[in-house]
């Protein structure tokens, strides 16, 4: 049986998710999201012309296997996010959007509040939601019940390049979540990547690591690789770090 | 069509799991044992066979972790009967309608005539039991029951008939805490030859009870099988993945597993199967292993020995002095019980043996308040 990650009603092959951010020229964006074998990529509705069919951006991103996912990136409260979702939606032709709302426009960390009002509102009105978070467990639970089709906690910051440091969150996430979990914001190498998948993470999502990196071709392939092998090792089962001691007074000889 | 647990059990075939947890072997046991986080999976190989010459390593570890969530703490609780009417025939029960036993409902006035007994040993949790006559004490008289012992105890269970979701929800209103319901066996055929009369007959409706209390919001949900009716580690193994759907589904319910194993009583029915003490034991550590958050809950129907060194080995909640038949605690001590005790020892004594092990006793751990805030 083949791995494949279910969303909605769309079948992904790869696991890695990327974004179209922060690369210094289209064509290279282009080519490092196709070494990337990437079939979901974000799209700030800011950045793109909505009004232009032959955008720059979405004229190198008309590739079959390509999905486009809009983002909410720029808006401040539900009520932005809710209307940026219904123009993308008119624009982009896509019911699917990433819904980010940071009101904090230095660390652009997540609004809970109004991400759970703007996804409750969202799913109502026939979207497919992908909330950026905070790696919150209960607020993941909360978007569940309001009919997300998965959650997108941080690792780090976003843009950061930290690593998952909110690795112990990450892990309950994962451990108690209904829908797939997807680790965005903060992957800054592949080691990262595979380190999610590893955990039982559904899929990443990775931009700047790749954007910003000399060489983003042959970054967005090494991402690739580092996230087949990160669900590979996770499916078979990682070998045991740790060895349990065993205690010296006995507990059970009162059965012998 | 609604998802309950049944979609979850029917992915499931008895008999392979039954041949997947007697044909591990020692290595497997190893493996699974220097993992930090335990699976499902990882539990089938806890409770095989196989791990049998491991349970002192289990029973360590199973200690350690209690105490790291529960610290050095045992809850106390008492149940009380409130009705041996019954319409079920159970085969094993002693309240099974066929038993020509004399019935017994409680009044207002026996009921907090009890109540005042069990205050006066020191409960501050406790757990209303009935049969299953739903004329007589059906919604209405437990609804009653509970607005009537409220203000007497900070915490109140049931482990009583199965109720639809909007007949928890009134309770709940009313102070209802935690309800406790056994599947008894998760094996369908088996469960139909035991409970052959009576409402209880409904496999499915029994099954999904705990999806109807997750949403109904109750607090807390205890879950077990009967064991000798069937294969133990079958029917815990299944008991551990109703435990896990639950957990996932209703995030905000607390739940907590009993172990009641089948005791002598007035039915015709006797042990098919035979569990251990050791294999109590084995079970008890293996849940804990698999999650640290369950609450472990030991009856009197357990021996004295077994129950002073069950303390420590994973156990976080017990009762004392328990008597099963309604009444029997100042209304009428010598009517007939649903099944024999084993534990006869006092709760002042049981308290004795729990501190002298290094725990303290907990009585109270609730506060009424919090599940009927709008009430007085």
């Amino acid at each position: 049986m083949k791995d494949t990650l279910q969303i909605a009603d769309k079948t992904f092959t790869s696991r890695l998710f990327t974004g179209t951010g922060k690369f210094s020229n289209t064509s290279l964006m282009r080519d490092s999201i196709l070494a990337s074998e990437s079939e979901l990529v974000t799209v700030a509705l800011k950045r793109v012309d909505i009004d232009n069919e032959s955008d720059d951006m979405l004229v190198h991103l008309k590739e079959n296997h390509i999905n486009l996912l809009p983002n909410t990136s720029g808006v401040r409260t539900a009520k932005e996010a809710v209307f940026a979702a219904q123009l993308a939606r008119e624009a982009l032709k896509t019911n699917w959007v990433k819904l980010e709302i940071h009101p904090d426009p230095k660390y652009l960390l997540p609004d809970p509040i109004e991400t759970l009002k703007a996804a409750e509102e969202l799913v109502k009105l026939g979207f497919v939601v992908m909330p950026y978070i905070h790696a919150d467990p209960v607020l993941c639970k909360r978007l569940e019940e309001v009919g997300v089709q998965c959650v997108m906690p941080l690792g780090a910051p976003i843009g950061s390049n930290k690593g998952l440091k909110t690795n112990d969150f990450l892990e309950i996430i994962i451990e108690q979540s209904n829908v797939p979990v997807i680790v965005d914001a903060g992957i800054g190498a592949p080691s990262h990547a595979a380190f999610a998948m590893e955990l039982g993470a559904d899929a990443v999502l990775v931009n700047t690591a790749i954007a910003v990196s000399q060489n983003p071709i042959a970054m967005g392939k090494a991402f690739k690789m580092a996230v087949e092998a990160g669900r590979m090792a996770y499916n078979a089962k990682l070998a045991p770090v740790k060895k349990h001691a065993e205690a010296s007074s006995p507990l059970t000889s009162f059965l012998s | 069509m609604q998802n309950t647990f049944r979609n979850t059990f029917d992915k499931y075939d008895w008999d392979t799991l039954e041949h997947d947890i007697y044909g591990f072997s020692e290595a497997d046991v190893k493996s699974v044992l220097a993992k930090d986080k335990i699976t499902l999976d990882d539990f089938k190989v806890l409770i095989s066979p196989a791990a049998t010459p491991f349970l002192e390593q289990m029973a360590q570890r199973s200690h350690e972790l209690t105490k790291k969530r529960f610290g050095n703490t045992i809850q106390m609780y008492i149940p009380m009967y409130l009705s041996n009417e019954c319409q079920n025939i159970c085969t094993y029960c002693g309240f099974s309608m066929t038993n020509k036993i004399p019935r017994k409902t409680l009044s207002d006035a026996e009921i907090l005539k009890e109540v005042a007994h069990i205050k006066s040993l020191g409960y501050d949790h406790i757990l209303l039991v009935t049969g299953e006559a739903n004329r007589t004490v059906g919604v209405s008289y437990l609804k009653h029951a509970i607005a009537l012992i409220r203000k007497h105890f900070s915490n109140i269970s049931i482990e009583v008939q199965p109720l639809d979701q909007e007949e928890y929800e009134t309770l709940i209103t009313e102070g209802l805490y935690a309800v406790l319901v056994y599947q008894e066996t998760y094996h369908e055929a088996t469960y139909k030859i035991h409970h052959p009369k009576g409402k209880k007959s409904n496999f499915n409706y029994r099954l999904d009870t705990p999806d109807r209390l997750g949403k109904a919001g109750i607090h807390k949900i205890g879950l077990g099988a009967l064991f000798g009716l069937e294969d133990w580690r079958v029917d815990s193994f299944y008991t551990a993945l109703h435990l896990k759907y639950l957990q996932k589904t209703y995030w905000k319910t607390k739940y907590s597993i009993s172990f009641p194993r089948l005791r002598p009583h007035q039915g015709e029915v006797q042990p098919k199967v035979e569990m251990t003490d050791k294999d109590l034991v084995q079970l008890i550590c293996a849940y804990r292993l698999l999650d640290e958050d369950v609450e472990l809950s030991m009856s009197t129907r357990e021996s004295e020995t077994f129950r002073n060194h069950i303390i420590k080995l994973g156990i976080t909640s017990i009762s004392a002095e328990s008597k099963t038949n309604p009444g029997g605690y100042a209304v009428e001590p010598q009517s007939l019980e649903q099944f024999e005790i084993s534990d006869e020892r006092s709760t002042d004594a049981i308290k004795d043996m729990i501190q002298s092990q290094g725990y303290e006793v907990v009585w109270k751990d609730w506060d009424r308040s919090y599940v009927n805030s709008n009430l007085e």
